[in-house]
């Protein structure tokens, strides 16, 4: 027989009983120790941070700027253009005698930007709908599936030429475009995650409470599948940087004078014949760390935080 | 001379936090044709007995002790040699029926295929033996639902069906894991009665394993009570509702409320379930138990004269 | 007498079946899960539920509770019809009537701790309390249900399946509701455990003078702690008696049928289990009258047109014809 302890209610105790309060971690806690301690996941983070270290203060290294044309190298790029300490051009110079260092920096910024925010936009807008259409289902339900299918059934390659030439080519547009394409990353996932969870007996004990859906939503059912989403959101940057590239190199994404790995890339394969290897391998390699940093700390993520990992 | 001996018997997993000790130093026999019951809360260890006495135990488990068969060890055998003791030998009876069956496959093929692998048998004399078992389990119109898939058949019949998987070679031990327990009350007592038919005809083996105490009083002769992978008391099913001589066997039954006899209070057992990350030094039950003294917390009682329990029967009556 | 605290009358609820439609815009079949219940249930009492898996008991309670909206019938709490449709009015009903579930772990919020769990129905229903007072309240009530507070910290998953039940009955009742609903919130736990549970619940009705509606499929355990039991099949009532008579002489063929397959734990009795023939109807397509002629042994001409109600048969409420006298000729 289970009888309230009375005891436990007098003051003495409960001070006593409070210094012995077990203390345990909560599940973000624990997946952080987790992370941790992958070694490759820590490593991965230290390669990015240095990225985006250098696309933020790389210029301050150059003594060139990113348009800065150098005259005396103009013809002879293949024999000087070269890597070299003693003029500069730390990564050598591009086949306009443009400094790549700075052309380098310059593209890295304007891939991780690209990457980072059009992808934290797209999950954060796919994640919305997939919780508003998981969690109401019914004909918004199928309002939003629908739309989901029709986005999946353009070829993106010519939305994107089309996008281009109708609202122009900078920055913005860019993310956008990119937006409007990836919306629907993490929708399915993020829906099927709502629909399991709002059926689960905590939300009815959530909804006996008289708690409105959004307050459900954010208190309930969020917490519970963030992980996914911080999953998704780790796949879905490294896939950005890669559509953006993949859409530079071919000649639709970024325009002069700004430029990004990919249109860097393109460059550089454009005069490999030339023999000036250094245009294609320093954005390559760039492009090569980002890309497994982001893959090595998605799946840190994932082994942190997926439930069924453990 | 028994069928089944299972002698010291450990399972102990090994997990991330660290080993989980699942069954410690459990022993009992079964001899043919005899109807055991292994009775236990969730956590006992009572599935997992059964899954190594198929070898199906998952794979972070380590095994001691000695599970004898037909003069063979069942734990030192390999998977090719298992193969051709399970269901030929020993079938199992799974909890839920849904998970046993394939859902894309017809019940003839399910059962036929089973005699195939086994016995080689096809055709003609593969259908006849399906047509024998699904009668044999009682599934009217037998005939007309060879074709049908399993999601075609209400929550008894497949059971009937999983019932009949397990037949179709004549095993000489079936091991029922809580063969009703996804199933309702009067579908329960229809399954019940005919595994107890079965065992009638044709002379099987039966280990039934439950949680469920008035499931065993309706059916098995013996019965085992296990508590935090250790045996507590075994004995005749009879004497042991008679009058159960160990305190958690006591605490159980008074714990069940009796439609028949309806007292104002259950008496239920306090406390949680043991903690089975450590090596039992002293009994499991001894923080719950009513009658236990000091020295039941740091010995480790064996099982004697069908009672594992430092305290004799006169001293806690 | 006097009036019920909850009463009930020709409670419907059907939900959409999406399967079933041929095109996305043609409206779809309709699952009858509740089949006009009607019931009262006095202050302080307890009314058990039960029925087999798909009876629709656990519709039921969560009807009640508002959970799934009703398709007809009536809800009075207290002298007051419930109009589920308003929004407030049903929150105003939810500080008084709460509810325990099946699932003991899947219950709590996994990313809560104890305290806030408990906690958040004071913060909800009773906002005008100071923090310092919710705080005693989750610790008085958690102390009650055997939760120490040196735990309060921790999650749910380092908890037992019985004490996330028990923490689950002080989250329902730390606002101190008159009526508490029970869905099946012992089914999940082990005999012992149960038995806890069981116990703390009757002592914590006493305590608060709590009325209880308690489903399960346990007849055990309906029995032990109800005063009143209604017996349902396909989302229809059978029967519905004091617990003392539905046992001791069960009147409707089908209420008989599962009381003879209740397995007794005492081998010297022998019990017959009465052998249900017969499928279920399907709930998407019900026949016309009795709900339960498909499995009746004791089947008449007139039960496949004519869907009898309850009636009083001496102590007891049947729905079954064998009581109802023959229509005379004409």
């Amino acid at each position: 027989m289970i009888s309230p302890k009375k005891a436990l209610s007098s003051p003495e105790t409960t001070t006593a009983l409070a210094e012995q309060m077990i203390v345990s971690r909560s599940f973000w806690a624990d997946a952080r120790i987790r992370f941790f301690r992958n070694r490759m996941a820590v490593v991965s983070i230290f390669m990015l941070f240095c990225l985006v270290l250098f696309a933020i203060f790389g210029h301050a290294l150059a003594t060139w700027s990113y348009e800065e044309i150098d005259w005396s190298l103009l013809g002879k790029i293949k024999t000087e253009g070269g890597p070299s300490l003693s003029n500069g051009h730390y990564f050598g110079v591009d086949e306009l005698g443009r400094d790549l260092y700075a052309r380098v920096v310059q593209g890295s910024r304007t891939s991780l930007l690209v990457g980072f925010i059009a992808a934290i936009l797209a999950v954060g807008l796919g994640a919305t709908f997939g919780a508003i259409a998981g969690y109401y289902g019914g004909r918004i339900d199928q309002i939003i599936m629908g739309a989901y299918n029709i986005t999946l059934s353009i070829p993106y390659i010519i939305f994107f030429v089309v996008w281009q030439a109708f609202f122009g080519r900078d920055l913005i547009q860019m993310i956008l475009v990119m937006v409007i394409i990836n919306w629907t990353a993490g929708l399915l996932i993020v829906r099927g995650q709502v629909k399991m969870l709002k059926n689960r007996e905590f939300v009815d004990a959530a909804r006996m409470l008289g708690m409105s859906d959004f307050k459900i939503i954010t208190r309930h059912i969020l917490p519970n599948m963030l992980w996914v989403i911080i999953i998704y959101m780790s796949i879905t940057i490294p896939e950005t940087i890669m559509y953006e590239s993949l859409v530079s190199f071919l000649g639709v994404g970024i325009q002069e004078p700004n430029t990004s790995w990919g249109a860097l890339i393109s460059q550089g394969a454009g005069t490999m014949t030339f023999g000036t290897l250094w245009q294609l391998a320093f954005p390559a390699i760039f492009f090569v760390i980002a890309q497994v940093s982001l893959y090595y700390i998605g799946d840190g993520l994932r082994d942190a935080l997926d439930p069924k990992e453990r | 001379m028994s069928l089944l001996s299972v002698q010291n018997l450990n399972i102990r997993f090994s997990t991330n936090d660290g080993a989980v000790y699942a069954v410690n130093d459990v022993s009992f026999d079964i001899a043919a044709g005899q109807k055991l019951a292994i009775v236990g809360e969730s956590g006992s260890g009572k599935s997992q007995i059964a899954l190594s006495v198929m070898g199906l135990l998952a794979k972070n488990a380590q095994t001691s002790g000695q599970v004898m068969f037909d003069g063979h060890d069942l734990l030192t055998l390999s998977n090719t040699e298992m193969n051709k003791i399970r269901t030929r030998e020993i079938a199992m009876i799974f909890q839920d029926p849904m998970s046993s069956l394939n859902p894309y496959m017809r019940i003839e093929r399910q059962l036929g295929e089973i005699v195939e692998h086994h016995e080689g048998v096809r055709g003609a004399a593969q259908r006849k033996r399906v047509l024998d078992v699904m009668d044999a389990v009682q599934i009217p119109d037998a005939k007309n639902r060879l074709r049908a898939y399993p999601h075609e058949f209400s929550g008894g019949m497949r059971q009937r069906i999983v019932i009949a998987m397990a037949l179709i070679c004549n095993p000489r031990l079936i091991l029922a894991d809580e063969p009703t327990t996804a199933l309702d009350v009067t579908v329960q007592a229809q399954i019940m009665k005919l595994l107890d038919e079965i065992q009638r005809d044709m002379g099987t083996s039966i280990v039934l394993i439950t949680h469920d105490l008035g499931v065993v009083a309706g059916f098995c002769e013996d019965t085992l009570v296990l508590y935090g992978g250790r045996v507590m008391e075994t004995a005749r099913t009879e004497a042991l509702f008679e009058a159960p001589t160990h305190p958690y066997t006591r605490g159980l039954l008074r714990a069940v409320p009796n439609i028949t006899d309806p007292s104002e209070t259950l008496t239920s057992i306090p406390g949680s379930p043991p903690n089975q990350m450590k090596w039992p030094e002293f009994c499991p039950f001894a923080p719950r138990c009513p009658d236990a003294i000091a020295a039941c917390h740091t010995t480790l009682p064996v099982l004697e004269n069908g009672r594992a329990c430092i305290r004799s029967v006169e001293e806690i009556a | 007498m006097t009036t019920p605290l909850l009463s009930v009358r020709d409670l419907r609820v059907s939900f959409a079946a999406p399967q079933s439609k041929k095109w996305p815009w043609s409206p779809a079949k309709r699952v009858n899960a509740v089949n006009g219940v009607s019931f009262d249930l006095p202050a302080g009492k307890t009314l058990g539920v039960v029925g087999e898996s798909g009876c629709g008991k656990s519709t039921l309670v969560r009807a009640i509770a508002g959970l799934y909206p009703p398709t007809s019938g009536d809800v009075t709490f207290d002298g007051k019809p419930v109009d589920y449709t308003n929004r407030r009015e049903t929150n105003a009903l939810r500080s008084r009537m709460q509810m325990i579930f099946q699932d003991p772990i899947a219950s709590l919020n996994p990313r809560m701790n104890i305290r806030e769990i408990v906690t958040e129905p004071l913060r909800v229903f009773r906002p005008d309390m100071t923090a310092q007072a919710q705080k005693e309240a989750v610790r008085a009530m958690l102390d009650r249900v055997g939760i120490a507070e040196r735990n309060f910290n921790r999650y749910p998953h380092e908890f037992s399946g019985g004490q996330c039940q028990r923490i689950g009955i002080a989250r329902a009742l730390v606002t101190e509701p008159d009526i508490l609903l029970c869905d099946e919130p012992v089914s999940a736990l082990d005999v012992s455990i149960q038995a806890q549970v069981i116990n703390i619940l009757k002592e914590l009705q006493k305590d608060m003078g709590l009325t209880l509606v308690f489903v399960a499929h346990d007849l055990g355990v309906v029995r032990h702690i109800s005063d009143e039991i209604l017996v349902m099949y396909m989302g229809g009532v059978m029967e519905h008696a004091p617990a003392a008579d539905l046992v001791a002489a069960p009147q409707h063929p089908y209420t008989k049928a599962l009381f003879s397959a209740v397995p007794v734990p005492d081998p010297k009795v022998t019990t017959t289990p009465e052998v249900l023939d017969g499928d279920l109807p399907s709930p998407l397509d019900l026949p016309e009258g009795c709900l339960f002629q498909s499995r009746c042994p004791r089947r008449m001409s007139r039960c496949a047109t004519t869907r009898p109600a309850l009636r009083h048969v001496g102590q007891s409420k049947v729905a079954c014809l064998l009581y109802e006298p023959e229509p005379a000729a004409i």
